[in-house]
């Protein structure tokens, strides 16, 4: 007979006592009930702001967050719990719902807190706790766009929250005010010298910013809002957002008599329990010991605690670290431990450094000796090797810990004790991490990811994962292959800067011996994307990989298939029916690809010429099916003909395709274009994929299918299509540049240190320096681009590499035969000859 | 050597034929397929053009190098490795391809009977 557990509410810390209860009571001793007030599953509320980047509230979910299929789970949303009867161990709904319990978990979180200003809740006022306060905002930003002027926003509230709201706002193309009531921003994190970088670079961001001062009226002015602050301005805008900190919903307690805290928030013990043995708090309701945590790791601490307890096991919730890392619009800022110096007879050791925008200060016990907290501002690089130390004796004087590298012996990852959390997502120590390494026998990155599963989530620590290999002593060998010790991308700057043009001068300068299957095809690229003529000019042709080498694919019975150039899949009737006679004429088998072309199987190399002859004369040209390069734009019909439709993807397509066409890369590239947000064309399954929206078209990146599928991240939203191309070819020609060989872009930009903010940083905002010769770069391979096969059939000396034999021109080679199958030619298989021994 | 004095030498091509760091393949008259490959510096070998892990006839269009000196051959088909001299496979002790012995005359590149 179960027992009954009601859980009022469900957001991401009730969704996680849920799962913990579970994934251990397999005899299904509880059964649960959730009631939600919103109306959508528990969602990850942390990353709220990243719903601006493509209004997709699915990208927000937690996974297994509706319980479906899990029958010892009732979950009803859009009711939240309303009375709780104590004696009678009941609880109603606003639905009016009534559920008996045996155990009651409060679970309501926190409502934003709105300051009593007058007229705070004027239209055009709204908070900043859920994806419909999104919704909302967004609808106010889209009808301001629609009056005079540029809309522009206030934020009340300069904390963590708020400058997320104005991350949010400036995402959506606003620049916001910040009010902030301290004389800082982020007042609870950082401190005061902190406070000041914060604010310089959030200033150069378009963020106003305006501390030390109250906001003491709203007032609605001719269908827009003013707000008074306290030091005598006035702001002008169309919206206002309050997030100025969050209150515990106690609400349920207070009526039904259980214990609140002085300042608010249930009052629980260590083992998250109420004043009513039956009645635990978990999360930003809950008052534990006193203490209301507003951080989502404290929350799923009492998760755990709350879990164990209801079944049946002993745990004390262990305290909580407050730390915290965060990027906000690009900017770092990271807080640990005592950041404000509050134990008694703490030493600060500050290092500003205004020209690099970098601030750190170290919190230090009154010998020197102990790292108590710090505040790192601008550059937060040092936060994972400086937070695991918080307690530990100091491996290094303050002062030269906090000098930049180069300026004498920042602190080693040696000094962390080993159980020093590394990645903090996955909770994997230094211990276990070197323990993969030294008796896993883990030597490389992936391999200890793949083990440890550090760095798999949010990726921070994985430039970490680098060092500990070096400090176990495993070099991490970034060779090309045994002929280069350089990497692909040093490579390509080797060859760009040197402007050396042919192989064999490559590796006698740069490599030894006569290169291999690995080197020959990855400088033979290069050269390609450098600019080199045909590539079967000269000594190019040796270096290419067959398919290259033919300008076809090799299949399994030596012959090799065809793919002309369909760009964005549209083909006139005409062009179709050539394509049905050749494939008649020379006996070819065919087949529709799933990049919305056409692909003729079974052509021998003789042949290949006088298909192509055929096919150029037809007004075809190469579809680079063979090469590590653009293959096609997959496209829906668009708004030409599609009833959804939003914009012409069938004609960016053919654009984008004809201009990115016979761009060599490290790995094969594919691309789709969609009309809507309906994504017919799965442009979100492509290394670069759009999606047209209502005032112009996002870009998504880093997408792929294979082994490991993965969907691309939206990278720009809702830019024309000028800037699309623009960035889009800094895109391209960044990856080309700095990319591994057969490195795809999803596991590229995964390895970038920074992974797709830096990429943002790079290609958007350009911050290396490098766009204009990025995009210049490409224009001159869309002003040098040549039909590949046109080069061969005008060529007498390139065509006459298409024979099979060098002593029998014309002949076949009499291996290949074919039997019919489905009406179509197959190839026969020639036994596996039998192997030879030694 | 009685063995030499019978071997047939066949001439195939001209040395130009055949690129430095490359292949060709030649049909012999009794059907068999040689590939015929030139190393960087210039030194010729014959193998079975067959790919023993595919059945396909390309070991010619394969990328010609070296692994740690050693000349040779990747297939184009799955990629192993063939020493040019000896016909073995590096990726699979258990396999080898047949040998040709190739010789220049005249400026003409002659294969020899195996």
């Amino acid at each position: 007979m179960s027992r009954t557990l009601v859980v009022a509410g469900h957001g991401m810390v009730a969704h996680r006592l849920v799962e913990a209860i579970r994934s251990e009571d397999a005899e299904g001793t509880w059964r649960i009930v959730v009631f939600g007030e919103e109306r959508r599953p528990a969602y990850d509320r942390v990353g709220l702001t990243s719903y601006v980047d493509g209004w997709d509230a699915g990208a927000l979910a937690l996974p297994g967050a509706d319980y479906s299929g899990d029958e010892a789970v009732e979950l009803r949303l859009g009711d939240p719990v309303t009375g709780v009867d104590r004696e009678a161990r009941r609880v109603v709904t606003a639905g009016g719902h009534s559920e008996r319990y045996d155990a009651l978990v409060l679970a309501t979180g926190s409502r934003p807190f709105v300051p009593p200003v007058p007229g705070h809740d004027l239209p055009g006022c709204f908070v900043y706790r859920t994806i419909e306060d999104l919704d909302a905002i967004h609808a106010a930003v889209e009808r301001a766009r629609g009056g005079r002027g540029r809309p522009a926003a206030a934020v009340v509230g300069g904390g963590l929250l708020g400058l997320e709201a104005a991350k949010a706002l400036r995402d959506m193309g606003l620049s916001p005010h910040v009010v902030e009531m301290a004389p800082r921003l982020m007042p609870l994190q950082v401190d005061e010298g902190g406070g000041a970088l914060l604010r310089r670079l959030v200033t150069a961001l378009g963020v106003t910013v305006h501390t030390g001062t109250s906001t003491d009226a709203i007032e609605a002015d001719r269908g827009k809002l003013c707000a008074k602050l306290g030091n005598g301005t006035e702001l002008d805008v169309d919206l206002v957002v309050f997030s100025a900190g969050v209150r515990p919903r106690d609400d349920l307690a207070r009526q039904c008599g259980l214990e609140v805290a002085e300042r608010g928030g249930v009052l629980v013990d260590s083992s998250c329990r109420t004043s009513d043995p039956h009645v635990y708090a978990i999360g930003e309701c809950a008052a534990i010991e006193g203490r209301v945590y507003g951080l989502v790791a404290p929350g799923y601490t009492m998760a755990e605690v709350a879990a164990a307890r209801l079944l049946g096991r002993d745990a004390t919730f262990p305290g909580a670290d407050t730390s915290t890392k965060l990027k906000l619009m690009g900017v770092d800022v990271a807080s640990f431990g005592d950041a404000h110096a509050a134990t008694e007879g703490a030493l600060e050791v500050v290092f500003n450094d205004a020209v690099n925008g970098s601030y750190k200060k170290l919190v230090v016990s009154d010998d020197s000796a102990t790292l108590l907290g710090g505040v790192l501002v601008g550059d937060a690089g040092d936060y994972n090797l400086l937070r695991p130390l918080v307690g530990n004796p100091l491996p290094a004087d303050p002062a030269t810990i906090l000098a930049p590298a180069g300026g004498g012996g920042a602190v080693g990852i040696e000094a962390l004790p080993e159980e020093a959390q590394i990645c903090s997502c996955n909770a994997v120590t230094k211990g276990a991490i070197t323990w993969a390494i030294t008796d896993e026998g883990c030597d490389s990155v992936p391999a200890v990811k793949a083990c440890t599963r550090a760095g798999t989530s949010c990726g921070s620590c994985v430039p970490m994962l680098g060092r500990l290999l070096s400090a176990c002593g495993v070099e991490q060998s970034k060779a090309l292959c045994e002929h280069f010790t350089v990497s692909r991308a040093e490579l390509f700057e080797i060859v760009r800067a040197t402007r050396i043009s042919t192989f064999s001068e490559l590796i006698a300068r740069h490599g030894k011996g006569s290169g291999c299957a690995i080197c020959k095809p990855a400088v033979a690229s290069i050269l390609a994307t450098l600019g080199n003529g045909h590539i079967l000019n000269g000594e190019q042709a040796a270096l290419q990989d067959t398919n290259d080498h033919y300008l076809a694919n090799l299949q399994r019975n030596g012959t090799y298939s065809v793919v002309p150039r369909i760009p964005g899949g549209e083909i006139t009737p005409d062009k179709l029916i050539v394509i049905g006679e050749v494939a008649r004429e020379f006996g070819l088998y065919a087949k529709i690809t799933g990049g919305q072309r056409i692909d003729l199987f079974g052509a021998t190399v003789e042949q290949l010429p006088r298909i192509w002859r055929r096919l150029v004369d037809a007004g075809f040209e190469s579809g680079h099916a063979y090469g590590k390069a653009l293959r096609t734009v997959k496209s829906c019909v668009g708004s030409t003909w599609c009833r959804y439709g939003v914009q012409d993807s069938v004609g960016l397509a053919i654009e984008l395709e004809l201009r990115y066409r016979g761009l060599r890369s490290p790995h094969k590239l594919k691309s789709a274009v969609s009309g809507c947000a309906r994504e017919c064309a799965e442009a979100r399954g492509k290394d670069f994929g759009v999606i047209a929206t209502d005032n112009g078209w996002n870009l998504y990146v880093g997408g792929n299918g294979g082994t490991m599928p993965r969907h691309a991240d939206l990278l720009v939203s809702d830019v024309d299509t000028e800037t699309l191309i623009r960035i889009i070819d800094r895109f391209l020609m960044f990856y080309v540049r700095t990319a591994d060989r057969l490195q795809r872009t999803a596991p590229w930009i995964e390895e970038l240190d920074g992974g797709l903010g830096h990429l943002r940083e790079v290609i958007v905002e350009d911050s290396l320096g490098i766009c204009a010769e990025l995009e210049a770069a490409m224009a001159r391979h869309v002003e040098e681009y040549a039909d590949e096969w046109k080069g061969v059939l005008e060529d007498p000396e390139k065509l006459a590499r298409f024979t099979s034999f060098v002593n029998a021109p014309g002949v076949p080679d009499p291996t290949i035969s074919f039997r019919t199958e489905r009406e179509q030619p197959v190839p026969v298989l020639l036994p596996v000859p039998e192997v030879v021994g030694r | 050597m009685t063995a030499m004095a019978q071997r047939t030498w066949v001439a195939v091509c001209p040395v130009e034929s055949v690129p430095r760091g490359d292949g060709v393949a030649a049909l012999l008259d009794n059907g068999e397929q040689v590939a015929i490959f030139r190393t960087e510096s210039d030194e010729f070998h014959g193998l079975s053009n067959m790919d023993p892990f595919s059945g396909a006839a390309v070991l010619s269009r394969g990328i010609v190098g070296d692994a740690d000196g050693v000349a040779v051959v990747a297939s184009p088909v799955y990629k192993q490795r063939f020493e040019l001299s000896t016909g073995a496979c590096l990726d699979d002790e258990n396999v080898r391809v047949r040998t040709y012995p190739v010789r220049i005359a005249g400026g003409v590149v002659h294969v020899g009977s195996p």
